[in-house]
Formats: structure tokens, C-alpha cells, sequence
């Protein structure tokens, strides 16, 4: 048979190349090398500290102990506990609900009308803004020398605070923390609002289904999970939240953030500190696992309404 | 016709705009009696607010605190996009394996409150103070961790909308090193993403407590509550203030990312 | 089961200034599948929903059965409807989907629901969620839930136009054959004209909120009324003529025109590309400017002096023709219609 060429460089033997190795080359250790700042920064400023407290935790004066954790069963301790979830519980309810019929009457208007963008960004800024601003502008609104305070008292007689100040205890608590709470749902939940597809409302219409006949079997089903989520996710946001009751409250320490600041700073009892960082863990618990229910009703979320 | 289409736009319609009326109200009530209570009486105090020489020499606390935020909020924003767009885009075209790690890393803190991040972060500040000194500005390195999730989730969804990986290779085929790629390919096409990341660290940091109160640091949060204790007047006259110019921003920001979209 | 019939009488429909419906008359036999073809924008889908109930019309009315059901709600009208796409609920399986028009109307599913998903071919998913069922196979679900309910009128949005080229071939003959046994009254939407054509007892051609012609298929591409039809349906090659009483001399063949027209003589004839032929000659005062072999047939594009021709050649032909050969126009003696 003819050889095709005659060209002596095309006809010298193939040197064997060798096979690339499995695992670690030159260019992905290279590749690896570039996350580097990234993973240590990481490592300092947030791994670091989270061991900080998951092993100071169980730490004592003799190494490994579980008084700590133990501790957190005195009685003031799980009522600040008891607390936290019930305001965060309370707060998520409320503003899931309010927030969720807000979002809903958002959907009804103009997609990119000034309308939306304007509450959109309002929900933004007191979603995520911080408790202390808020706690003042309620002290403004209704402490004791606050605008309606005065005005129920001086225009219908009204005294809010006939029966106690309770601005600066539960109630008051649970009434600023849902002027976020509903913006954070709104910011939350429009997503999945945005994704029920108007084929859906007009493919039950066509088949003979009335409007409750709709929400009951079509979109009160598909928004659940996601209804749900949200309102974890107000929960989770009430339980972390320490600003906004560190402004409000001077006296005692009702809820868990508050106590591990007492902790933190007390000087005085020696081994607070750890039962510090023992509610501290406590605290990351309770958030981790509602985040994980989150996580996974969002995930049915995105496969229905994504 | 009887138009049975129209009339349910317009129930809608009105539903709309009882459920906006309610909730406007409660929702500016408690902005309007902050105007209400700045202004009462001749007080004055918008005059000093917006009077920066007289303002420092009557609260110098405040003044600090407003400075210290305001530098915090630009050296987080620096060190955020420094360390995550980088990372970002490498960890997309180079290491794509690692992707859920660095995922679940950037989403860590939204887990861990601040108010615990802040008791393990004692021990880790005292060596940074020890290296760099107690000023405020340290809180920077705190500050970035805590806006990963949201500058993360900005930067990856603005990743997501352009395709990597076909600029990187049309731009290495043509010759181009990798610095070259991340620089000059990848960065102008998510400037929306990564403003919006920006953006929202700086609304993030100038919103923070937590982390400097316990970290015995001052910024503008610490500052107001500090100032509230002598004077309730200025202090809600400055929170209002800083409502005011965190909703311009996230209102700046949500006109250009739209205005961004829209070109494309 | 044998189907109604349905009349649209003057409907009228404006958005702002746009008429999206200027006065459509559409008439539906029972039992008969007709195909809506035009343009975007050209009103057929909102002549649908209407008919639907999904829009109010601003004037004219609807008549199913005989019974004018035009401020009747969507959820009264007793019809089937397949949108083009998100057709399905994402939170029922295949088979509840098609059973949730029987619950409405408090049915127990079970039986009918089974045989639906027969018909259209995916019992075996009956079990599955859209999300694991391919375009095509959600476009069958669909279709079925349609049907489930036994409906008077079937009403397709443009169902294939989301699908794959081959599904949506696949997709159509099943569609045209499903209809036909059950016989149910079909309005179907669409912007592909070989769609329609393939599908339809007879097809609409819509411009602009108006019928330009509603026929049989072969009608509608063999002797298309008006120049729009003949343009929008089929490709057409445009050629100077001359009007010679009831024909139309187009280079230099006598060919009968579709309609009489009372103008010209000089006038522009509308040619289908299969009505060409080529011939190479020497002598010709054409020249090739392209060929493309297109599998069944092959195209090859001509130069006449200042006109562009695409005439339609077998694929043996096509080697005698490289770019550049000189050839002859010959016009096959078929009716052709004039441009306005």
C-alpha cells in the first residue's frame, strides 16, 4: 500500500505521551492555589470562631464537661428559650400571614411599575436595616412621649400605658419585630408569587373550577411549601435577631440574645463565659435546623414555581 | 360586553389599594412621628444634624460613629469584592467541583446569628487587636463575613446569567491569560451583580450592631443607641436619616439593575 | 360522541389604538377541526380566547350549539383547552391532572381518566410529574385533560410550537387523529403553516383582526385568494406579467388566474417555486445564482434579469446545474394569483 506521504518528519514514531495522572497536577493544585485567600479568610474570621464556640461549649476547668450544657436547663435559662421561640413563633405567624397578602396585592399590580420597585425597595431597607433605628423610630412613635402616645392621651383620653409599659417587654418587642417581619416575607415570598403562571388560573377556569375551587386545589397548594419556608425563615430571623430588643429592653434579659450578652460581659461569675457559648450553641441548633427545613422546602419550591 | 374580565380587575384593583392604604399607614406612621418628634418645638435639631462642624463639636460620639460607619461600609465593600468576585469567578472556571463548598461556606453565616458569631469572634479579635490595634475599622473583617450570603447570592446569580465558560474559552482561544479573562472578559459583564453586591453591603454594614456593640468598637448603630440615653431628639433625627439614605440606595440600586436588564 | 357547531359573528376586540380583532366571522362545523394561521399579532389567538372566555370581546358574539354564550364565564363554557406552554398543574401526577376536571364537577375520575391517558398514548406515565415528562409528553397529558371533561369544543393555543421539530411532526398526526375519533369541535392556533395545513378540515389565514381566506388546505395553497395567503402560506415567487383577459402572461406562458381581476395590464403574478422548471440551456436568458439540496426535493435560485426566482428541482437535476449555468425558465400552466 502507497504510503501517503513521504515527508520524513511525518513518518518518525509518535513519542508516547504519557497518560495525565489521576489526582493532583501541576494546574489544579495551580487552580487550588487561587481560592487560597478566600479559604483562609474564611478559616480566621468565621470557621474559627464557630469552633470557638461549639468546643468552648463542652470546655470547663478540667477539659471536656457537660455542665454547660447542662446549665441550660436552670430555669432562667430555658424561659429566655421559651421566650425567644414564642416571640420568634408569634412575629413569624404574623408576619408571614400580613406579609404574604401584602406580596399577594404586589403581584396584582403593573411587573415593572414604579408601584413594586418602590415597595420592593422600602421592604429592602426595613428587612435588613437594623433594630436599633427601628426601636427608636417606635419610641418616637409610641413611647412615652411618642406621637400617638400623646395623641391617644391629650385627643381620646386614651393612656396606653395605663396597665404598664409594655413597649420594652414581650408585646413591645413582638409589635417592632413585625415592622420587619413583613417586609421580609414580602421580599421572600413575591418569587414563588411571581411564579404561579397565569395558564394555571385560566387552564382551572377552563375546566369548571370557580375561584375558591382554584386557590383550595391549585395555588394553595404550590404556594405552601413555599408560604412555609418563608415563614421558617421569619422564625429563624426573629430567634437571631438582638438590636432591636438590646435598644428596647434596660431591664433583665427576657430573650436568649439578650442573656448571652449579659454573659458575654459579665466579669464577675467566673465560667459564664462557657454557658455563653453553651446558649450560643443552643442558639445555632435551633436556627441550623429550621434553616434545613427551609433549605428543603425551597428546594420543592424552585421544582414547582421555578 | 359585560366585560366580566374587567370587573375582576377591578375587585383586584381595589383590593390592591385597601391592602396598600393599611399598610402604608402602619408602615409610615411610626416615620411620620419621627418627623413629628424631630420637630417638635424649636429644638433645632435637623439644623445641627445637617451643620457637620457644630455637629462634632456638640456629639462627638455621634460624629465618630457616623464616620467609623461610613468608613467600615466602603472598606467592607473593597474587601468583599477583593476577596469574593475573584473567587467567584475562579471557583466557576477552574474549579467547578468546589462550587457547593464555597456555596455552603457563603451561606454559613445566615445560620450562624451574629450574636454568636460575635462570642467566638472575641477570642479571635483579641489577636487582632494585638496586630493591629482596637479601632473600629478592624471590624471590617467581621463585616465581610456577615455579608457573604448577600454578596455571594448576587455575585452567583449574576455568574449564572451570562455564560462563564464560553467567554473564558472564546477569550483563552483567542490568547488571553487568565487574569486577563476575570479582568477584562468576566468582570464588565456582571458590573450589575457585583454593584448590587456592593450595594447591599454597604446597606448591611451601615445597619450593624450586634457585632460592634459587643466587640466594644463604635459605629453609627452604637453610636445612636449611646446617643439615646442623653438625647432622644437627635437620635431619632439621625435614625431617621439613615432610613432615608439606606431606602435612596436600595432604590438606586433596584432602578439600575433594571435599567441594566433592559439594555441587554 | 359528535361535536357542536360554533359561530363567531363579528368580533370585535381593540387594545388602546391596535384593533386585534376587526369584525372576524368564523362559522365551525361539528365535529370539524379548523386551523387559525397568520402572523404574530394577527388576532387568532385572541379570537381564541375569547371563544374561551379568557378575554371579553369589545363587540359581536359567540354561539356554541346554537346557544349564545357570550357573557358566559370561562368556567361555564364546557371547553377543553391546550396552551402552549405551563399547561399542566407541577404539583399532580399525569393521571390526577387529567382527573381534576372530573373532581370539579364531582366525578369519580378513575375509569374515564385511565382511558384518556390510553388515548393519547402515555399510560405508561401516568404516575409521573410534569417535571419528569418531556414537552411532548406533557403537551399528551394535557391534551387528555382536555378531553377528560368531554368538552363540546376543543381549543389549541399554539400546542406544538414549544416542541422540537420532530415531536412536534410526531405530535401533530397524533392530535389530527385522536380528534377525528372522538370528533370533538376543534379550533386549532397556530403560525406554522405546514402545521396547519397537515392538521386542519380547513384552514383560516388571519391578518390583522380579519379572515383572508377560510378553506380546505390544498384550497388555500393551490388557489390562495388573496396575495398575502399566497405569500404567507408556501413560498412565492413574484414575476412581471400581463393581464390577457381571464389569464395572465408570464414569461411568455398563458397561465389562469385564481380570481378575475379587473386591472393591469401590467401586473406582478404570484408563482409557486414548484411550478418553475428549469431547463439548462446555452441559449437561456437566465443564469444560477444558488442551489441547496434539501433531501426530498432541492431549490435552486435563478437570476432573470432583475428578478430573483426560486424554482423547486429533483435532486438528479440539481448536478446539472453549478452556480453560473445559463438556463431556461419554463412555467407549468397552474393558476396563479396577482399582487394587489
Amino acid at each position: 500500500m502507497a504510503t501517503v506521504t513521504d515527508d520524513p518528519d511525518l513518518l518518525a514514531p509518535v513519542p508516547r505521551v504519557r497518560a495525565p495522572r489521576r489526582g493532583l497536577s501541576v494546574r489544579s493544585i495551580r487552580s487550588l492555589l487561587g481560592t487560597v485567600p478566600f479559604f483562609a479568610y474564611v478559616t480566621i474570621f468565621l470557621i474559627i470562631p464557630t469552633l470557638v464556640v461549639a468546643i468552648g461549649a463542652f470546655a470547663g476547668d478540667g477539659g471536656f464537661t457537660l455542665d454547660n450544657v447542662t446549665a441550660l436547663g436552670q430555669s432562667y435559662v430555658l424561659d429566655a428559650f421559651g421566650r425567644s421561640i414564642a416571640l420568634s413563633a408569634v412575629t413569624a405567624v404574623i408576619g408571614a400571614v400580613l406579609g404574604a397578602v401584602l406580596a399577594y396585592a404586589l403581584t396584582t399590580a403593573r411587573p415593572g411599575g414604579v408601584l413594586r420597585r418602590v415597595v420592593t425597595a422600602a421592604s429592602g431597607v426595613l428587612a435588613q436595616f437594623g433594630g436599633v433605628t427601628l426601636a427608636f423610630a417606635f419610641l418616637a412613635t409610641i413611647g412615652l412621649s411618642g406621637f400617638v402616645t400623646v395623641f391617644l392621651r391629650d385627643h381620646l383620653g386614651v393612656d396606653i400605658y395605663a396597665g404598664g409599659v409594655w413597649l420594652f417587654e414581650f408585646p413591645g418587642l413582638a409589635l417592632v419585630y413585625t415592622y420587619f417581619q413583613i417586609p421580609l416575607m414580602v421580599i421572600v415570598f413575591l418569587p414563588a408569587l411571581d411564579g404561579i403562571r397565569p395558564q394555571w388560573r385560566e387552564a382551572t377556569e377552563s375546566l369548571g373550577g370557580t375561584t375558591w375551587q382554584y386557590w383550595t386545589r391549585v395555588a394553595g397548594p404550590l404556594l405552601a411549601p413555599s408560604f412555609l419556608g418563608s415563614t421558617l425563615l421569619l422564625f429563624a430571623n426573629a430567634f437571631s435577631a438582638y438590636a432591636t430588643a438590646a435598644a428596647l429592653v434596660s431591664q433583665g434579659n427576657p430573650i436568649v440574645p439578650l442573656q448571652i450578652r449579659s454573659a458575654l460581659t459579665s466579669e464577675v461569675i467566673l465560667g459564664q463565659q462557657n454557658l455563653g457559648k453553651a446558649m450560643a450553641l443552643g442558639m445555632v441548633v435551633v436556627v441550623a435546623v429550621v434553616m434545613a427545613l427551609y433549605a428543603l422546602l425551597q428546594k420543592r419550591t424552585a421544582r414547582w414555581l421555578g | 360586553m359585560a366585560g366580566l374580565r374587567a370587573r375582576r380587575a377591578r375587585r383586584q384593583a381595589a383590593f390592591r389599594w385597601t391592602v396598600l392604604a393599611v399598610m402604608g399607614v402602619f408602615f409610615l406612621l411610626p416615620l411620620a412621628a419621627m418627623v413629628e418628634f424631630t420637630t417638635r418645638g424649636d429644638s433645632g435639631t435637623w439644623s445641627l444634624l445637617v451643620d457637620w462642624p457644630q455637629l462634632s463639636e456638640t456629639y462627638p460620639d455621634l460624629a465618630d460613629g457616623i464616620v467609623a460607619s461610613l468608613s467600615q461600609a466602603s472598606l467592607t465593600a473593597l474587601l468583599m469584592l477583593v476577596l469574593l468576585v475573584p473567587t467567584a469567578i475562579w471557583v466557576r472556571l477552574r474549579l467547578p467541583g468546589l462550587r457547593p463548598l464555597v456555596e455552603f461556606i457563603c451561606l454559613l453565616p445566615l445560620t450562624i446569628p451574629a450574636i454568636v458569631l460575635v462570642v467566638g469572634l472575641a477570642p479571635v479579635y483579641a489577636w487582632v487587636n494585638y496586630f493591629l490595634g482596637g479601632s473600629s475599622l478592624t471590624l471590617t473583617f467581621a463585616y465581610t463575613i456577615l455579608v457573604l450570603p448577600y454578596a455571594y447570592r448576587a455575585i452567583d446569580a449574576g455568574l449564572s446569567a451570562i455564560d462563564v465558560k464560553t467567554l473564558a474559552e472564546a477569550a483563552r482561544g483567542l490568547g488571553a491569560n487568565w487574569f486577563t479573562v476575570m479582568a477584562r472578559v468576566v468582570l464588565p459583564n456582571i458590573r450589575s451583580a457585583v454593584l448590587s453586591a456592593a450595594f447591599l453591603t454597604v446597606a448591611l454594614v451601615l445597619g450593624e450592631f450586634t457585632i460592634a456593640s459587643l466587640l466594644n468598637r463604635t459605629n453609627l448603630q452604637v453610636a445612636i443607641n449611646f446617643l439615646g440615653k442623653s438625647s432622644a431628639t437627635m437620635s431619632v433625627a439621625v435614625s431617621l436619616a439613615a432610613l432615608i439614605l439606606a431606602f435612596v440606595l436600595l432604590l438606586l440600586l433596584s432602578l439600575f439593575g433594571d435599567r441594566r436588564k433592559a439594555s441587554r | 360522541m359528535n361535536g357542536v357547531a360554533v359561530h363567531l359573528n363579528d368580533l370585535r376586540r381593540t387594545f388602546g389604538a391596535v384593533h386585534a380583532l376587526d369584525g372576524l366571522d368564523l362559522h365551525i362545523e361539528p365535529g370539524e377541526l379548523i386551523a387559525l394561521l397568520g402572523p404574530s399579532g394577527c388576532g387568532k389567538t385572541t379570537a381564541l380566547r375569547i371563544l374561551a372566555g379568557l378575554e371579553d370581546a369589545d363587540g359581536g358574539r359567540v354561539l356554541v350549539g346554537g346557544k349564545d354564550i357570550t357573557g358566559l364565564p370561562a368556567n361555564r363554557r364546557d371547553m377543553g383547552m391546550v396552551f402552549q406552554a405551563y399547561s399542566l398543574f407541577p404539583h399532580l401526577t399525569a393521571l390526577e391532572n387529567v382527573q381534576f376536571g372530573l373532581k370539579l364537577r364531582k366525578r369519580a375520575g378513575g375509569d374515564r381518566a385511565a382511558a384518556m391517558l390510553d388515548l393519547v398514548g402515555i399510560s405508561a406515565h401516568a404516575a409521573r410529574y410534569p417535571h419528569q415528562l418531556s414537552g411532548g409528553q406533557q403537551q399528551r397529558v394535557a391534551l387528555a385533560r382536555a378531553l377528560a371533561i368531554e368538552p363540546q369544543v376543543l381549543l389549541l393555543d399554539e400546542p406544538l410550537s414549544a416542541l422540537d421539530a420532530k415531536v412536534r411532526v410526531q405530535l401533530r398526526d397524533e392530535i389530527r387523529r385522536i380528534q377525528t375519533e372522538v370528533g370533538t369541535t376543534t379550533l386549532f392556533v397556530t403560525h406554522d403553516q405546514e402545521e396547519a395545513l397537515a392538521v386542519a378540515d380547513r384552514v383560516g389565514v388571519m391578518r390583522s383582526g380579519r379572515l383572508e381566506q377560510l378553506a380546505a388546505p390544498a384550497e388555500v395553497y393551490l388557489r390562495p385568494a388573496s396575495a398575502f395567503v399566497a405569500d404567507f402560506v408556501g413560498l412565492s415567487n413574484r414575476l412581471p406579467g400581463r393581464l390577457d383577459g381571464d389569464e395572465v402572461v408570464v414569461l411568455g406562458t398563458r397561465l389562469p388566474l385564481v380570481q378575475r381581476a379587473a386591472r393591469g395590464p401590467e401586473v406582478t403574478a404570484l408563482v409557486r417555486p414548484e411550478s418553475v422548471g428549469v431547463v439548462p440551456d446555452p441559449d437561456g436568458d437566465a443564469r444560477v445564482l444558488s442551489t441547496a439540496f434539501l433531501g426530498p426535493t432541492s431549490r435552486v435560485t435563478v437570476e432573470l434579469g432583475a428578478s430573483v426566482v426560486v424554482a423547486q428541482v429533483s435532486g438528479e437535476l440539481l448536478a446539472e446545474l453549478a452556480v453560473g449555468t445559463p438556463v431556461r425558465l419554463a412555467l407549468r400552466p397552474v393558476p396563479v394569483t396577482l399582487e394587489a
